[in-house]
């Protein structure tokens, strides 16, 4: 009985050592002086300096940001809509290739949406002249396809476990569709939202192979900048750059999961 | 008002549908409408040329010319051996990486579900956390670790152990890692998810009734938690199987993965008819896991309703 308390134990400690070493490990090299990445030359700040510096970086990350900000918040609304529809209207024309369409995307490889997106914009440019160049805004359109995936299965997961009385009192009392949806549905799915717009976030932040085939020249979002430095080898800046997302995402995360963890007691005792 | 004289959820609904239209459209455009286009490129002659196919205009007029001259690019693929081993040496690897993600991640989903729920969250957080960090900078994490000249190499070789560095990197090695590490976290959660519906404290209670604790495990929760392992295995092998970053990154020049192949035959060959047939015969081959996966996905919808 014992023995296997430890093994399972055992086996959770590696798994999660497995898990952080090579992020601690990052971290550690990120203050490392020496130019060769793994031989300790003391402690120094240099590669945050010249991360700070770098003209290229900071213009990638502000590309990547701002890409990121406008089709985490589009994909927030179409997948919303996506997740109330397939959640609300029962059975209609076009349920099925819809079902699809959404699931689809959070498991297709990103090498084949990534072709088969720019083959599309090749087309439509040959087509319709538009869009003329392809760039941040392609990236953006790519990003909220699959994004809005991810943002109605979760809005969709929290609409199931939701009752529908008091939108249906409201309407009832003589709301009007938008009025309702706007005063009651949308706080009560906000929290899914939420979740909703901030993975969309980093996907879009995260995002390599989709962006490196439907972006166009000029247009080097970080990941893709990151990419081409890691491909010549480890390099500190990049060291230095990790630990900065590190951090910002481990308070990010942190945060957030002491907020539900709080709303979840209050939400206990309140109704105990 | 004419909404009032309408039953509310009538006109709820009326609104919701028309709503509806927009993601729909979107879809259509730019999800399934480029899948048209890379099954007609792949029948389509190379050319060199920006872009470099035979134009797309022309279909309507030569279109029969080109579907007939171009099955050329199938035969292609499955006349050159060299394809067909990469499918599967793709598929081989992404399926013992799914393996080996299941025995690190169903104890470890099985450990989390056992504890308080305090601590629960906690290790849930902690398993969640990775998942946020860009991908790209988790993998590349691993780069530092396993070098000639890396963390791993120089401890072992400090405390003695080995005199010459270990080939840890640039090998199928670094590529198992890099995927079991990056893709971890797929398979704990909806394991996590599964097992935390299972009354667990019942089946300890059985035990302590008598039952062997590993009878218990292998009759009552193993088979209840299929549903999460099958989830699991999903959203782990589909992706794996087209990943590009881990064997770009981690893998030698010797491992063999189709989205890396297909990233060269697109960036550095320009062969775009023949990446677009290599494209849709590992859509083909995804096909049913996927079906599979959406089939599981709405059930679970269903029944949390």
């Amino acid at each position: 009985m014992k023995g296997r308390g430890t093994a399972l134990l055992t086996i959770a400690v590696f798994g999660y050592a497995f898990l952080y070493i090579p992020l601690l490990s990052v971290i550690f090299y990120s203050f490392n002086d020496s130019r060769l990445v793994t031989l300790w030359g003391g402690f120094s700040l240099r590669w945050y300096q010249a991360l700070f510096e770098s003209e290229e970086i900071w213009s990638a990350a502000l590309l990547s940001l701002r890409i990121a900000v406008i089709s985490a918040t589009l994909a927030t609304i179409l997948g919303t809509l996506v997740g109330l529809g397939l959640n609300r209207l029962g059975s209609f024309r076009g349920r099925m290739l819809l079902t699809g369409m959404i699931t689809a995307p959070l498991v297709m490889p990103e090498i084949i949406t990534g072709i088969s997106l720019l083959f599309l914009f090749i087309t439509l440019a040959d087509w319709f002249g538009w869009p003329a160049s392809r760039g941040a805004m392609t990236i953006t359109i790519a990003h909220i396809t699959f994004s809005m995936a991810y943002v109605a299965v979760i809005v969709r997961s929290r609409l199931s476990g939701m009752d529908q009385s008091l939108e249906d009192a409201a309407m009832d009392l003589g709301g009007r569709p938008m009025r309702v949806f706007f005063d009651i549905t949308v706080p009560m799915i906000a929290p899914a939202m939420v979740a909703g717009w901030l993975l969309s976030f980093t996907l879009s932040l995260d995002d390599l192979v989709i962006a490196s085939f439907v972006s166009g020249p000029g247009s080097t979002t970080l990941p893709m900048l990151i990419f081409s430095k890691v491909r010549l080898g480890v390099t500190p800046d990049v060291n230095a750059l990790a630990t900065v997302i590190i951090v910002l995402v481990s308070i990010g995360v942190i945060t957030a999961g002491m907020i539900m963890h709080n709303k979840e007691k209050t939400a206990e005792t309140g109704h105990g | 008002m004419s909404s009032k004289a309408t039953m509310g959820g009538d006109g709820r609904r009326r609104w919701l549908r028309r709503a509806l239209l927009a993601p729909y459209l979107w879809l259509l455009l730019f999800f399934l409408a480029p899948f048209g286009i890379i099954l007609k490129i792949s029948f389509a002659d190379p050319v060199v040329a920006i872009p470099p196919f035979t134009a797309l205009l022309d279909w309507s007029v030569s279109g029969l010319a080109i579907i007939q001259g171009t099955f050329d690019n199938y035969v292609f693929l499955f006349e050159d051996n060299f394809y067909v081993t990469i499918y599967l040496s793709s598929i081989k690897i992404a399926a013992v990486a799914t393996v080996l993600c299941l025995l690190l991640g169903y104890p470890m989903a099985y450990f989390i579900a056992r504890q308080r729920s305090a601590l629960r969250n906690l290790l849930l957080l902690a398993v969640i956390l990775p998942f946020w960090i860009s991908f790209l900078l988790r993998v590349y994490a691993w780069i530092g670790l396993l070098n000639n000249h890396g963390v791993i190499n120089n401890a072992l070789m400090a405390l003695g152990i080995i005199d010459q560095p270990l080939p840890l990197i640039y090998n199928d090695f670094a590529v198992y890692i890099g995927l079991v590490y990056s893709y971890l976290p797929f398979m704990i959660l909806p394991l996590y998810a599964n097992l935390e519906r299972l009354d667990l404290d019942l089946h300890d209670a059985a035990a302590d009734l008598g039952a062997r604790r590993w009878q218990v495990f292998v009759d009552v929760t193993l088979p209840m938690s299929i549903p999460g392992i099958i989830a699991g295995c999903l959203l782990v092998f589909i992706p794996a199987s087209g990943e590009f970053i881990i064997p770009a990154l981690l893998g030698g020049s010797d491992t063999l993965m189709i989205g890396r192949i297909l990233w060269d035959e697109f960036f550095i060959n320009r062969d775009w008819p023949v990446a677009s047939a290599v494209s849709v015969v590992l859509l083909l081959i995804l096909v049913l896991p996927m079906i599979w996966f959406q089939r599981l996905e709405s059930r679970q919808m269903e029944s949390a309703t």
